[in-house]
């Protein structure tokens, strides 16, 4: 059986959960096996949906020792999960969560690990599956060699299938003991979806010249429901927070738009979004690199572009 | 505080990544190394501020063959007290941290850092797979540390927002920006890391689980189509009917 661990941070199914199940019953499909998900912690809304995207089962922990975040509780959760329903594929999301859970889960289970599985897997004789190595500029072919396999999936690797039919939660009798954490979360990003799970994001560089002139690409980004982001000097600077820092030593972010204003395109910069799978640029210099990645480009002073780009999507609306 | 700090060696950030041996092996010809960003800007200026504070000892750690004696050197320069080269050829994430975790275990620190991952194979695997076998607690993406005796407070990114985690040690943690700033070696610093002790050490058996195969570069963009700086309603145009994006 594959078993797919779907986050529900605060009893809500995130996007990544659904994405999760998609990949999770495509890989079961491949293996001519079952996929089951499991949900921790109490008070999971809506955990039967994820039967609409593949799974044939749902089975939720519901202690509440496992509402907040703990690796080491989750993975004895989900290894025990495991191993008291068969399954011997595990697929997490490849989050803040999961990024925490893979090797943890890996080592428990015995198991080989790909982190940030970027495509389907084959099995030709041999398991094989690809993720993203060298920040995005290249793709590499794993084979894991073993039985038990952990998988995480990277974020807005594919799209959410809406196939089947809700199903019903099954409780699972699994113990858990205590957290020796205590954690409290506070929030960010306002309204804005996280860049990771970002399908549109709106960037910006030095070339602004400072804080004060980020409010078009706000308003940008708002008309367009997008994510912020920046160049690493931008956030080095304080002109925005570090977690907009996009790049090969920022977050690593893979949208289906990336908007890059009075960016140059440096390596480190591309590294971290050329994933994206369309790319414009709007640069006043007609020499900058990042015009080799782009999809469209507009030479022209972003002072001037940006606000016409505002009032064109006003108008197109 | 006995601290550990994990650093591995990736290739600089520059470098035009291809692949020899048919796609199978990353091509080393001409790359030019640099200690992983994240180990060496987070994770080891961490360890070693705490070292200042609180005193104690602060550790590097590094499983590879003898050409990494290098960019050990650079962290005893930065500030570590001492070295370990577990003298292996890495093939697996699960190898390295076997090894790491072995040496935690026989050296009893109170915390492993480790870089939230590095920039060649983004695995961000490592750090988890050693807090497993040594039975701790793992923070992952830390962004702010404070530690007094065995009690610590970490602040660590999550998608959307941070989350703040109070916990005793010992613990593993990895290292995000934020967590400390970059330090430059200063002669000093440079002169004394000759002295320092690096023991080397044999691996112990271990497996390779997963392992590479094979690698591709994505498909090169075809070019890019420029758009009338004067004509937006262009380029909004083409994003909603060609690339169909919005
Ligand atoms: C180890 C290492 C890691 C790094 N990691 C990252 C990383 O993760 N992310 C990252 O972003 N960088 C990273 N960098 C830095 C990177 O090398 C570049 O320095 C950085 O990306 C440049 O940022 P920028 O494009 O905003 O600024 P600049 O290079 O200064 O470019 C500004 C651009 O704005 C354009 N411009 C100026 N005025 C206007 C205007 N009015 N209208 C339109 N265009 C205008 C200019 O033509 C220029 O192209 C890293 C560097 C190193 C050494």
């Amino acid at each position: 059986m594959v078993l797919v661990y779907a986050e529900s941070p605060g009893g809500q199914l995130k996007k990544a959960a659904f994405e999760a199940i998609t990949y999770g019953k495509k890989v079961a499909d491949l293996l001519g096996v079952d996929c089951a998900a499991i949900t921790l912690g109490t008070n999971v809304a809506d955990a039967g949906q994820l039967g609409k995207y593949g799974a044939s089962k749902v089975y939720n922990i519901g202690s509440a020792n496992l509402d907040g975040f703990d690796s080491q509780l989750y993975t004895k959760a989900i290894a025990d999960a495991a191993g008291q329903l068969g399954a011997t594929t595990v697929i997490l999301s490849h989050t803040s969560t999961g990024k925490s859970l893979c090797g943890r889960l890996a080592v428990r289970m015995d198991a080989g690990s790909v982190s940030g599985a970027s495509g389907l897997p084959t099995n030709d004789g041999s398991f094989k599956v690809t993720k993203g190595v060298f920040s995005g500029k290249a793709v590499a072919t794993y084979e894991i060699n073993t039985e038990n396999k952990v998988i995480s999936l990277m974020g807005n690797a594919l799209k959410p299938e809406d196939t089947g039919a809700e199903v019903g939660v099954d409780a699972l009798g699994i113990e858990v003991g205590a957290s020796a954490l205590t954690t409290a979360q506070s929030k960010q990003s306002g309204e804005m979806v996280p860049l990771p799970e970002a399908e549109l994001v709106v960037s910006a560089g030095r070339g602004l010249k400072g804080p004060e002139n980020w409010g078009m690409i706000e308003e940008l980004a708002g008309i367009l429901g997008a994510t912020t982001a920046c160049s690493r000097p931008v956030a080095d600077t304080g002109w925005r927070p570090h977690h907009e820092h996009v790049g090969q030593t920022g977050v690593a972010i893979r949208p289906n738009l990336y908007i890059a204003i009075a960016i140059s395109g440096a390596i480190q910069h591309l590294a971290g979004v050329n994933s994206s799978k369309v790319i414009v640029v709007i640069n006043k210099d007609p020499e900058a690199p990042f015009f080799k990645a782009a999809d469209y480009g507009v030479v022209g002073d972003a002072f001037e572009v940006v606000p016409r780009l505002i009032e064109a999507f006003k108008s197109s609306t | 505080m006995k601290l550990l700090v994990c650093i591995s060696k990736t290739p600089d950030t520059t470098s035009k990544i291809a692949f020899t041996n048919g796609n199978s092996e990353f091509d080393t010809t001409g790359i030019q190394y640099i200690m992983n960003p994240y180990d060496e800007w987070y994770a080891l200026v961490r360890a070693i501020e705490l070292k200042e504070a609180a005193g104690g000892s602060v550790t590097v750690i590094n499983v590879g063959p003898a050409t990494n004696d290098q960019t050990i050197r650079k962290a005893l320069a930065i500030g570590a007290d001492d070295a370990i080269r577990v003298n292996a050829e890495p093939k697996s994430s699960m190898f390295v941290a076997k090894q790491i975790a072995e040496q935690a275990k026989a050296g009893g620190y109170d915390m492993v850092f480790l870089g939230k991952e590095t920039i060649d194979y983004n695995g961000s695997e490592i750090g988890a797979m050693v807090a497993e076998y040594l039975d701790q607690p793992y923070i992952s993406y830390a962004t702010k540390l404070e530690a007094t005796g065995n009690q610590a407070t970490v602040e660590r990114d999550i998608e959307g927002g941070i989350e703040t985690v109070n916990l005793s040690t010992p613990f593993v943690l990895s290292a995000a920006k934020g967590l400390a700033e970059q330090r430059i070696p200063n002669l000093r610093g440079i002169m004394m890391a000759i002295r320092k002790p690096m023991n080397v050490v044999e691996p112990v058996g271990a497996n390779d689980p997963a392992v590479t195969v094979s690698f591709e570069l994505p498909p090169a963009k075809t070019g890019v189509k420029l758009v009338d700086p004067e004509n937006m309603g262009e380029l909004v145009r083409l994003l909603k009917e060609e690339a169909k994006i919005i």
